[in-house]
């Protein structure tokens, strides 16, 4: 079974959430409870379905990750803008852990070429 | 501009009350996300990527001082500083916090506003032309219509859950500047025989997944008849339109299958049994809204181009911002001025907190405290006085929405994509600055001349692609963004879908991809022919076979 | 399923009765349009009541010619999104001027209330647990009205203009 992690919108504020080890709601990717075998997906799926019961979370759903030396990142690149923030607007661009560029759709390590100003 | 009167507030008030008790409900756990998201969609907040986004409606893209400060206080407090104008005639805050939703909403109930079905599928914010009252080219006013309108249309009993989103445009220039045509309806000023104000009613644009064309369903409407007439549209759409398939279930989709023939026949059969009953105009209340458009008190002033020219001579760049951003008014010595918010490089149609505050008090220096909102994502003042033009522009420089680009390939539509949006297949927004980066030499932009460019995220369209002269849609492929390029588009009255030259570009080539479109236009192009005029001439083909050099070698 | 006929929690005098299943030969009872085709005179012979249930794809025009015969009108929500019944309450009541009973079953959620109730329906089947404190707050939560329907409240343009002749 792939990695995977539950993620939704937290309710009160619309804020990018992922589950995480202690069943809480992390705004940080790398801190999600990951999801590997189908006994973790049940517990998993329990604790999301009674956020969502809970109107703590709206709609959690699961995403496809991969993780590597304790970074976890999203494989779809939809994802990734979700996890990290809105590329264009730098300002709210959560850092990440690492140099790598999380904003290359193919997920790749370079940039789009850029044009001359 | 429209002042509420008691009921109107009261509407927008209780409005209020109603979403803080149905948003606390929410956060309680009594109803489930299901139930609420139509409850807040009608409202217009939505969940995107990152957060809640609000679209606040500002009807038919008016605007006081009084209420862009309130907007501007709007993003400093509950935002994040800034917002975005959209391509009808809203605005978007992209993270608002649920819980301060009512209180945001409550605030603008104070200066007239609402997000009042900004979502849904119900009726949409009712755009009109931003230069109504002041262009020479106007057979009327649209704004007291598109009023008229709004007002049926706000809590409607029986359209609120339409098949689907409802837009409606007025136009009253034959010079469209609305994109009337691709509108679920369009009504459009036009004068009888006898001199008497109407409509001519079209029905069935729209762009989306299939992008279509309005049909005249209506030659002449009289004035009193407006409501009962889009009344019977309404209900024939309501019961007709499809709704096991959301990508089938816009009104053009029915005129479509029907004929505009058949659908005429069922809306006159219906607008026959209601056009005599309440629905009928009453003279006294076209005549109260009206008023409220009345021409401001302008000063007699003689137009006298001397200062200005003067101006014009001493700084290349304020003469090149009056040629592009300045159009004439039917006042003499006042003209009519365009802020574009397209910087070189920056987000189409974005305004910081600071920006909308130094538009409002620009906007009571020199323009009656008025503002407007065009489909294009900038805004205008609609009353300067050509003596303030040099003053004003200084000013505008100065906060950055002088940029002398309007309707150049520079000033861009270009929704928020993939950055932003829940629905983008693609990042539209890198695009765009890219593009404006690599023509950002104004010299070459005013020797392109008018060049509309429309980017769109994702097939829905918001960015207007289909009818942008060059037009760009993102897709995704494989994980890969892609950008496929349309040409010849037009949403005025010369109404015309862009045309797909071919294969998607990578993002590594979409730039050189314009690039090419471009120089291949300039190389062809006849005296005084802008891109879309060649583009008609010529047809695609050159363009084609510029853009895909190995496909035409392949086939010689 | 909780009734609020007129914004009162009542019980329910009608039966539905589903198409395969028998008619019960005495009370009050609502039947599909297929049956209401199909034993229309036989239903109308009878001593108690009858009624039909509309789906969203049948029109009011489809038992314009019956409403005499019918003591209620049941038009189906089957997801709230499918507004089609609105336009037929409408129809019922302002076109061709039916005064028994119009109800609303289906998927009739509180913040439809106001809106049923200005199309001419006075009856709605409810989830469990409504109350009549939640149909009077959900009814009374918007005053104003811009729009003629079938609720005869005076319009935002008609009080407007009432002084004047």
């Amino acid at each position: 079974m792939a990695l995977r992690i539950f993620t939704g919108n937290r309710v009160a504020d619309g804020i990018v959430v992922y589950l995480d080890d202690a069943g809480g709601w992390t705004e940080t990717v790398s801190q999600s409870r990951l999801v590997a075998t189908s006994e973790d997906q049940a517990a998993a799926t329990e604790m999301a379905d009674k956020a969502s019961d809970d109107a703590v979370v709206a709609d959690p759903y699961l995403i496809d990750v991969t993780e590597d030396g304790g970074e976890i990142r999203p494989v779809r690149y939809r994802e990734r803008i979700r996890a990290y923030g809105p590329p264009v607007h730098p300002d709210f661009v959560k850092t990440t852990p690492s140099d790598t560029d999380h904003f290359t759709p193919g997920g790749g390590a370079s940039r789009p070429s850029g044009d001359g100003a | 501009m429209y002042r509420y009167d008691p009921l109107d507030q009261r509407l927008v008030d209780e409005r209020v009350e109603q979403f803080r008790d149905q948003v606390a409900r929410r956060m309680a756990g009594e109803i489930t996300e299901d139930e609420f998201k139509p409850l807040r969609l009608m409202n217009g907040l939505y969940i995107q990527l990152h957060a809640y986004m609000l679209r606040i409606a500002i009807p038919y893209g008016m605007l006081s001082s009084t209420q862009l400060r309130k907007l501007a206080h709007i993003a400093r407090t509950y935002d994040r500083g800034y917002g975005h104008f959209t391509t009808r005639q809203c605005i978007q805050f992209n993270w608002p916090k649920l819980e301060d939703t009512p209180e945001i909403l409550a605030e603008l109930a104070e200066v007239q506003m609402h997000a009042i079905q900004t979502s849904g599928n119900s009726f949409r914010n009712v755009t009109a032309d931003q230069y109504a009252g002041v262009s020479a080219d106007e057979i009327d006013d649209s704004r007291p219509y598109a009023e008229i309108i709004r007002q049926w249309g706000a809590l409607h009993p029986e359209f609120s859950y339409l098949p689907r989103k409802f837009k409606i445009a007025v136009t009253g220039s034959p010079n469209d500047r609305t994109a009337a045509k691709f509108h679920d309806i369009g009504v459009i000023l036009k004068k009888n025989d006898a001199v008497e104000t109407g409509f001519e009613i079209i029905i069935g644009g729209g762009q989306g997944r299939t992008p279509m064309i309005a049909q005249t369903v209506r030659e002449f409407l009289p004035r009193h008849d407006l409501l009962s007439y889009l009344e019977a549209i309404m209900r024939i759409y309501n019961l007709m339109g499809r709704r096991d398939n959301i990508f089938k279930a816009k009104l053009k989709i029915l005129v479509y299958k029907l004929g505009i023939d058949e659908m005429q026949k069922l809306v006159e059969e219906e607008w026959n049994q209601i056009k005599d009953g309440p629905l009928k105009l009453p003279q006294a209340e076209i005549d109260r809204v009206a008023a409220h458009f009345a021409p401001p008190p302008f000063e007699t002033v003689e137009s006298d181009p001397r200062a200005f020219d003067i101006h014009k001579f001493e700084s290349l760049a304020f003469a090149r911002w009056a040629r592009t951003n300045v159009a004439a008014h039917k006042q003499p010595g006042y003209a009519i001025v365009n802020l574009t918010l397209k910087p070189t490089g920056g987000v189409p149609g974005d305004a910081t907190a600071e920006q909308m505050d130094a538009v409002a008090d620009l906007a009571d220096r020199y323009s009656l405290g008025e503002i407007r909102v065009t489909h294009e994502q900038n805004l205008v003042f609609a009353h300067v006085k050509e003596a303030d033009l040099y003053r004003l522009w200084r000013a505008l420089d100065e906060i950055g929405f002088a940029t002398p680009n309007l309707s150049l390939i520079g000033d861009m539509i270009c929704c928020p994509g993939l950055d932003y949006c829940g629905l983008a297949n693609a990042r539209s927004i890198p695009v765009a600055q890219r593009i404006g980066k690599r023509f950002a030499d104004l010299d070459r932009q005013l020797d392109i001349g008018e060049l509309r460019l429309k980017i769109s995220g994702c097939i829905n369209a918001c960015g207007h692609h289909h009818v942008g002269h060059v037009g760009i849609l993102g897709v995704e492929r494989k994980g890969e963004e892609y950008y496929q390029i349309t040409l010849g588009g037009n949403p005025a009255m010369d109404a015309t879908i862009g045309d797909v030259v071919g294969p998607a570009f990578s993002s590594d080539d979409v730039v050189d991809a314009v690039e090419t479109v471009v120089t291949t236009y300039v190389k062809l192009r006849a005296d005084g022919e802008r891109f879309l005029d060649t583009y008609r001439r010529v047809g695609a083909e050159p363009f084609k076979e510029r853009l895909y050099p190995e496909k035409t070698d392949a086939a010689a | 399923m909780p009734l609020l006929k007129s914004g009162k929690l009542v019980d329910d005098p009608w039966t539905h009765v589903a198409d395969e299943v028998a008619i019960p030969a005495s009370g009050p009872v609502i039947v599909g349009l297929k049956r209401w085709r199909e034993v229309r005179a036989a239903l109308i012979k009878r001593k108690d009541p009858v009624g039909v249930r509309l789906q969203s794809d049948h029109t009011a025009g489809d038992v314009v010619d019956d409403l005499e015969h019918l003591g209620v009108v049941a038009l189906a929500f089957p997801v709230f999104k499918d507004g089609r019944a609105y336009t037929n309450a409408r129809r019922l009541r302002e076109r061709h001027g039916y005064r028994g009973e119009v109800r609303a079953i289906g998927n009739v959620l509180r913040d439809q209330y106001l809106f049923m109730q200005r199309c001419g329906f006075d009856a709605l089947e409810v989830k469990e647990g409504e109350t009549e404190q939640d149909w009077q707050r959900a009814t009374g939560a918007i005053t104003v009205f811009y729009q003629p329907a079938a609720d005869g409240r005076e319009t935002v343009i008609r009080k407007r203009h009432s002084q004047t002749s």
